[in-house]
């Protein structure tokens, strides 16, 4: 789903509008990246692929592609989850440079 | 097929001719046996629906609100204290857009416990975004009630079908109960082009920004002023299925009435009796009772008012520091017509006091003696 | 960064791979009842639908015309999540649609307090839903005022450190189990596999189903939002949220035994909300938190 990256929907008028109110799109268009002061890297040299960033992101922004770690730094908010729970250490918050 | 049955009963056989698929009720005083018997027509599988015996008003209109948005026809009852339980939830159903039906039988208002009749429970909640049908008979709740889903429905709007305490809840009379192939035929089932399914999975009823809550609001006024329009051809729809023309008005006399009483609720038939012997001593009366409350019919009742020289509206109802509420509705109907006529408003049978062909003889006699309204509010009956 | 030069070998996931949550949802850094939204999903999939009623998770999920959930969400009432979902369920049932689970999802808020009313009566009435209450100990998404889900010494806005929580967390899964509803359930985000494990096997029952996560609340707790597992894991081995289920009112199971029960002071200590808290005032706490251990094991006998 997070693939998808939605653009942000705009009505022209109430008649664009659905009769009830409901949702018609995605969040994804909301990257929330930007409220990121620090971010995580990942030492791939050093990640043992246990998973557990992937397994604990809250958001999430980690995706295993080619059974590595990825983080999606138009998501990630920046909580340090993975850093912290990383057992291999291989990840380190960094401050971010804007 | 002809049935002898009280009104709270009609309410319970217009839910189940209309098929409702979900049901889901509190009891109080005096809507009991509206539930009762809709509980026992689920038991015995004579209606195919589920019945949900909820802890309190304001979870039967919840659950009535997530059958509705699950694609399910849903219908409940309440009265009073239970309708004032259900407020919020009554913005929920009409800002959603969920078609319940709903039977209130009008009861006062506590304090003090009161379970007679009077229209402050519903009439508080005139601005939810409900329509509003108020019933003189048990044949028009019936009627009224398998209308309304149709209304409803074609809207995304709820309805309540409403009538007196005791005058017509615990009333018998006799109901052709329509047939129920005719029925199916006037309402097919129920099919929202919207609903809540892992199948369109959307998020109903999210957080809305100033940017897009004002339209949501302003299509329900939209469609609210569809409304009359509908009322009157489903109206027309059901006469011609079942004989029997369904309004948002019903004119007594009044064709070539001078002056008129306008009346809601069974004090409308009431009033019939009244205009009969104002007519036998001479006086060209009628009597206009209005149906439908929400959405007002402000157009027909200005049309039904132009050639009266003077209009009485009785209220079994009350605005503390305003007016009887269909007298306030009324005159803004009229208001800056050419040539529109005195209004005068009444407050009577507050707490189930009767509402006698006397109080109406009584309401003629004082607004015969005005040369013009003012602003005070006559209370018939009270002793000051 | 050199993948290349790492032969990958296979990962194996301990919870499904499936999201149904999608990236750009409004929660705040480290948010516990995010994760726990997550991990419900992985369990429960696609086709469950969610009653939602005033929480963080009313807005976590993004304002009209988004979602950030694949699957359907009802935003209900603060004291109808119970309520609606009876509807919902047996509104799709009466259109044909027996299949989806339907789930009411509420803050400790909407579910201690103001929702009780509504609860108790679905789950006397055992309606067909999953019930649960993720709880983070105070009304977060008005500003963190307290709930009677607060702990004891706990500061909030509207307890303030002069007059902090002085009564304890209400015991809610005691009030449930005397519905004797048929599963009961004590999950945490620091313990997603336990979680979903769980979630599936209530998927699996029929009737009321109650689940009570604990997800921290960086935000409210005054705590760091890396260290939310970390205060999650440590409520769990210090029995301050002890995992176990329990079957139709009666039958206590601990899922994860405490051979070596640590003490509480460690999670006290690194929130904000406790700073305020003396030692005897700490050691108050872990003469409750004993207490309530003493009393899970001796059910669980």
């Amino acid at each position: 789903m997070r693939q998808k990256k939605a653009k942000k929907i705009v009505f022209k008028s109430a008649e664009e509008m659905p009769l009830m109110i409901c949702s018609v799109g995605d969040q994804t268009h909301n990257r929330t990246g930007a409220w990121r002061n620090i971010r995580p890297e990942i030492d791939l040299g050093k990640c043992i692929q246990c998973g557990i960033c992937w397994k604990f992101c809250p958001e999430p922004s980690i995706d295993i592609v080619d059974e590595w770690p990825v983080i999606d730094y138009d998501y990630c908010k920046g909580c340090g989850i993975c850093a912290e729970e990383c057992p291999s250490k291989c990840i380190v918050m960094v401050e971010e440079r804007k | 097929m002809k049935k002898v049955m009280m009104g709270n009963h009609a309410l319970s056989f217009g839910a189940k001719l209309a098929r409702s698929r979900v049901i889901a009720a509190y009891p109080i005083t005096p809507q009991t046996q509206v539930v009762e018997l809709l509980s026992e027509m689920c038991a015995d599988g004579s209606l195919d629906a589920k019945f949900i015996k909820v802890e309190s008003e304001h979870s039967a209109m919840a659950a009535c609100i997530g059958a509705s948005v699950a694609g399910a026809r849903t219908f409940t009852a309440t009265s009073a204290q239970g309708l004032a339980l259900m407020h919020e939830m009554l913005h929920w159903a009409a800002g959603g857009r969920h078609p319940v039906v709903m039977g209130n039988i009008n009861r006062s208002m506590a304090p003090g416990w009161s379970i007679w009749a009077d229209q402050n429970d519903s009439l508080s909640e005139r601005d939810t975004g409900w329509m509003q049908y108020y019933c003189a008979s048990n044949q028009e709740v019936v009627d009224t009630v398998i209308q309304a889903f149709k209304v409803s429905e074609a809207l995304m709007i709820p309805a309540m079908v409403i009538l007196d305490a005791f005058a017509l809840s615990h009333t018998y009379e006799v109901v052709d109960v329509p047939d129920q192939e005719l029925v199916d035929r006037y309402l097919p089932p129920f099919k929202p082009a919207i609903k809540l399914t892992p199948d369109d999975p959307r998020a109903f009823g999210g957080l809305t920004g100033s940017e897009h809550y004002m339209e949501l609001r302003y299509k329900l006024q939209k469609d609210m002023e569809k409304a009359p329009a509908l009322i009157e051809e489903t109206g027309r729809e059901f006469a011609k299925a079942f004989g029997r023309h369904l309004g948002l008005l019903d004119a007594y006399r009044c064709d070539d009435a001078e002056f008129v009483f306008i009346t809601s609720g069974t004090a409308g038939y009431t009033a019939r009796a009244a205009v009969d012997d104002l007519r036998a001593a001479g006086v060209r009366a009628g009597n206009l009772r209005i149906k439908v409350f929400r959405p007002f019919p402000f157009a027909q009742v200005r049309e039904a008012l132009r050639n009266v020289k003077k209009a009485a509206v009785v209220d079994r109802n009350c605005s503390y520091g305003a007016h009887g509420i269909f007298y306030q509705e009324v005159k803004s109907a009229v208001y800056g017509e050419a040539g529109a006529p005195p209004i005068l408003g009444y407050v009577a049978g507050l707490g189930g006091r009767d509402i006698t062909v006397d109080s109406f003889k009584e309401v003629a006699a004082h607004a015969m003696s005005k040369e013009r309204a003012d602003e005070e509010i006559v209370w018939i009956g009270v002793k000051k | 960064m050199s993948t290349e030069a790492k032969k990958p070998k296979k990962m194996t996931l301990s919870i499904p791979p499936e999201e149904l949550m999608a990236c750009g949802h409004l929660a705040c850094q480290g948010c516990g009842a995010t994760m726990a939204m997550r991990y419900m999903l992985k369990a429960l999939g696609q086709r469950t639908a969610l009653c939602i009623p005033a929480c963080c998770w009313a807005v976590i999920d993004g304002p009209y015309p988004y979602s950030s959930l694949d699957c359907p969400i009802y935003h209900c009432a603060f004291e109808t999540a119970a309520s609606t979902a009876t509807g919902v369920k047996a509104g799709l049932d009466m259109v044909g649609d027996t299949e989806t689970t339907v789930v009411a999802w509420a803050g400790d808020g909407g579910t201690f307090d103001i929702g009780l009313q509504a609860l108790s009566g679905a789950a006397e009435r055992n309606e067909d839903i999953i019930y649960v209450c993720y709880d983070n100990e105070a009304y977060m998404n008005t500003g963190i005022q307290r709930s009677s889900a607060t702990p004891y010494g706990a500061w909030t806005t509207t307890t303030p450190v002069k007059h902090f929580k002085n009564r304890p967390k209400k015991d809610l899964v005691g009030i449930m189990a005397a519905h004797r509803i048929p599963y009961i359930a004590t999950a945490s985000v620091s313990h997603p596999e336990d979680l979903v494990k769980k979630m599936k096997k209530a998927k699996a029952i029929s009737g009321t189903r109650f689940f009570h996560i604990y997800a921290p609340c960086p935000t409210g707790w005054k705590s760091r939002p890396e260290d939310t597992v970390k205060l999650a894991r440590m409520a769990v081995q210090n029995a301050y949220f002890p995992l176990f289920e329990i079957e139709d009112g009666e039958k206590y199971t601990i899922n994860l035994k405490l051979k070596d029960k640590k003490p509480v002071d460690d999670y006290i200590r690194i929130q904000g909300r406790f700073r305020h808290l003396k030692p005897e005032q700490i050691a108050a706490v872990q003469a409750e938190v004993d207490a309530r251990w003493a009393r899970l094991l001796k059910l669980a006998a």
